[in-house]
């Protein structure tokens, strides 16, 4: 039995990759911003079979009280060893480039924000010599492209983050999974329109399991954009800067 | 969200203006919109009566959360964008099953409210709506409103069979059915004629729960109606593991067929081969429930095989005495237009309290015919006539054209419906038969 801290809840993926959890008869505990959605994420997850589930309602982007959350989620579950960080905001890139207090809120949530959680927890992990770390960066982090390079630019650094704490805890046995999401069908793109390569949220949550249970390293997620990226990465600058991307 | 995925399950008629909003928290206050509202389900009904021209439809599947389950009385509370098959996936492993099921498993619990599905114990269980012991009713004033049997007792027999219309359902309260296991035991029995299909149904109503035929629509004269009865009833407990069954085969229909793929040579082979395919007059064994209620779910999109232009159902009730039936599948024989997914099936005397609802006591067909423009709504003019005569009725769920005549014929008490439709919410098939009042 698992006990997992899901923060960012609320998001489609982390509720999908919770119900899992709940079906397995893991402990969890939710934190996001608003009560009455983690209330109902809650009541679901025990009907699904989750012997506990606590809720912890929390701004992320307040980071000086990641310590006292985690602490709080310790407390509550007696203990931790999984933790999901999730939340994120796929913000308008239009109104970063006129707007810089707007696109500081947006590296604030995307990476700041998930950076400060995963060292906090990396060192209690560290300390305790066991768990894993799921961090939910984007395929959007491995190469900047102008359609959306602010949100691309924090995925990035959480990318490479998350790198490095996994190189870090590997000596320990230690899990640091990076999850690379290419298009989900979820609310965070109610707004574009839905091609081939969107895939459900179900389906990213239970590579998001897989991977966690496995103590796997990088995930793309599905799979297939691990070969598309990997295009993406090897066309030559000088070509790339010219595609509409 | 992105329209162009919110099409009805026969993909006719084709709508283009149409905005989607999702809804993802049973809290949350209806979102704002332009022009009119209708609940969106997985679009499973075959016509227009899913589709808002010109308005917005609320897509429901971001509701999929569980709010309760009793283990001991089998009472589940849920949220209205929970598909069947989550449900299934849920209760099947806890001894508990649907207290009635439509032919595939992917509606939402607020669509099959919505339009008070029946399924193969109808006889036995009456309509779904039978099993709906309480839901939450969002209105576009704001209003939340608790609705039973008891209370805002209008409005719940107005919603049950109300298309969508009366509001947003929430959240729904559905008793379910104890079982022993995922298994059927199930029997098919061939039958000559039409005589002998309803001599095996009356023998077979009492001592089975599940009860459906199959028919050749081509076949004539002496033959007319022959096909092959299924029924079935859950298995009792089985002593020891369970029998190993597989059903796992998942294939997808990659692209739209040809139109014309569907036509009277492709049909004959097909019905040939399905009415002989067992030797014997009657098979029986053991099944598990999903190819039982659900044969056509293993192929995911199955509505391409009928091309870009689409396809529609059928499906009528006539009463079982008049010679109704024999007429409607003479006319559909001659015609030579129907496809061979065809079923035939008796309704029982269970009351339903939806105030429009389909089910009446009576034989109901249902079946599929290709688009094929004019020739087609022709054909089913004449059926609509034969129907009418008997005092029957048309299905709205499966409906993209029935005459507004035809509607209130069919629904006696739609005036009183009506009354407690939201004033902000409509539907394409809404406006289309209340047109000209």
């Amino acid at each position: 039995m698992r006990r997992v801290l899901i923060l960012g809840a609320t998001s489609a993926i982390a509720e999908e990759t919770a119900r899992i959890f709940a079906s397995k008869g893991d402990r969890i505990c939710l934190v996001g911003r608003r009560a009455d959605r983690l209330e109902a994420i809650a009541t679901d997850l025990k009907v699904r079979g989750a012997p506990q589930v606590e809720t912890l309602v929390a701004d992320l982007n307040e980071m000086e009280r990641h310590e006292a959350l985690l602490d709080e989620a310790t407390e509550k579950l007696g203990g931790l060893d999984t933790a999901l960080i999730a939340h994120g905001t796929l913000g308008d890139q239009a109104r970063s480039q006129t707007d810089w207090a707007y696109a500081e809120r947006e590296i604030r949530t995307n990476f700041l924000s998930a950076a400060s959680l995963l060292g906090a927890l990396a060192n209690r992990f560290e300390a305790q010599r066991r768990g894993a770390i799921a961090v939910i960066s984007s395929v959007a982090g491995d190469r900047g492209r102008q359609s959306n390079y602010v949100y691309g630019a924090a995925k990035a650094g959480l990318t490479a983050f998350t790198s490095g704490v996994r190189n870090r805890l590997a000596p320990l046995g230690i899990t640091v999974v990076t999850v690379k999401p290419g298009f989900v069908d979820t609310p965070m793109t109610a707004h574009v329109p839905k091609g081939p390569l969107f895939a459900k949220p179900d389906v990213v949550a239970r590579g998001i399991h897989r991977a966690i249970v496995r103590g796997r390293n990088v995930v793309y997620l599905p799979w297939f954009w691990w070969g598309i990226m990997t295009i993406v990465k090897l066309v030559p600058e000088a070509i790339f800067k010219r595609l509409r991307l | 969200m992105h329209p162009d995925r919110f099409e009805s399950w026969g993909r006719f008629p084709r709508v283009c203006k149409q905005e989607v909003r999702s809804l993802r928290w049973r809290g949350d206050p209806l979102p704002a919109a332009e022009g009119t509202l209708l609940p969106f389900g997985l679009g499973r009904s075959y016509g227009d009566s899913c589709l808002n021209e010109g308005g917005t439809l609320l897509s429901t599947t971001g509701l999929d959360r569980l709010i309760s389950f009793d283990h001991t009385t089998g009472v589940i509370r849920l949220e209205a964008g929970v598909t069947l098959a989550d449900v299934l996936r849920f209760a099947v492993p806890r001894g508990w099953f649907l207290p009635v099921t439509p032919g595939t498993k992917f509606v939402t619990v607020g669509g099959a409210i919505a339009n008070d599905v029946h399924g193969k114990n109808h006889h036995a269980d009456g309509t779904f709506g039978r099993h709906v012991r309480a839901f939450e009713l969002l209105r576009s004033d704001g209003s939340r409103l608790l609705c039973t049997r008891e209370e805002n007792a209008a409005l719940y027999r107005a919603t049950i069979g109300g298309l969508g219309l009366t509001g947003v359902i929430t959240w729904a309260e559905i008793q379910l059915r104890p079982i022993h296991n995922p298994l059927i035991e199930a029997e098919n029995v061939r039958f000559r004629n039409l005589d002998e299909f309803y001599e095996i149904n009356a023998a077979s109503e009492r001592d089975y729960r599940y009860t459906v035929a199959w028919v050749d629509v081509l076949a004539r004269g002496k033959n007319l109606g022959r096909g092959i009865y299924t029924r079935g009833n859950h298995a009792a407990p089985v002593t020891g593991d369970l029998p190993k069954l597989r059903w796992t085969s998942k294939i997808t229909v990659p692209l739209d067929a040809p139109s014309g793929s569907i036509n009277p040579l492709t049909v004959r082979l097909f019905n040939f081969a399905y009415y002989r395919r067992q030797l014997r007059r009657v098979r029986a064994g053991l099944m598990p429930y999903e190819p039982f209620f659900y044969p056509l779910d293993a192929v995911a999109k199955w509505n391409r095989v009928y091309g870009r232009r689409g396809f529609f159902q059928y499906q009528c009730v006539v009463p079982k005495e008049t010679e109704a039936m024999r007429a409607i599948l003479e006319t559909i024989a001659a015609s030579e237009e129907a496809s061979p997914l065809v079923v035939l099936k008796t309704f029982g005397s269970l009351p339903s309290p939806g105030m429009l609802s389909f089910p009446r006591e009576g034989v109901t067909l249902a079946l599929d015919f290709p688009n094929r423009g004019e020739r087609t709504f022709r054909l089913f003019e004449r059926l609509d006539e034969l129907v009418r005569e008997a005092g029957g009725a048309l299905y709205p769920a499966k409906d993209a054209r029935m005459p507004p005549e035809m509607f209130r014929l069919s629904f006696p008490n739609w005036e009183e419906f009506a009354r407690h439709v939201d004033p902000r919410f409509s539907s394409s098939f809404w406006r289309r038969v209340t047109t000209g009042i």
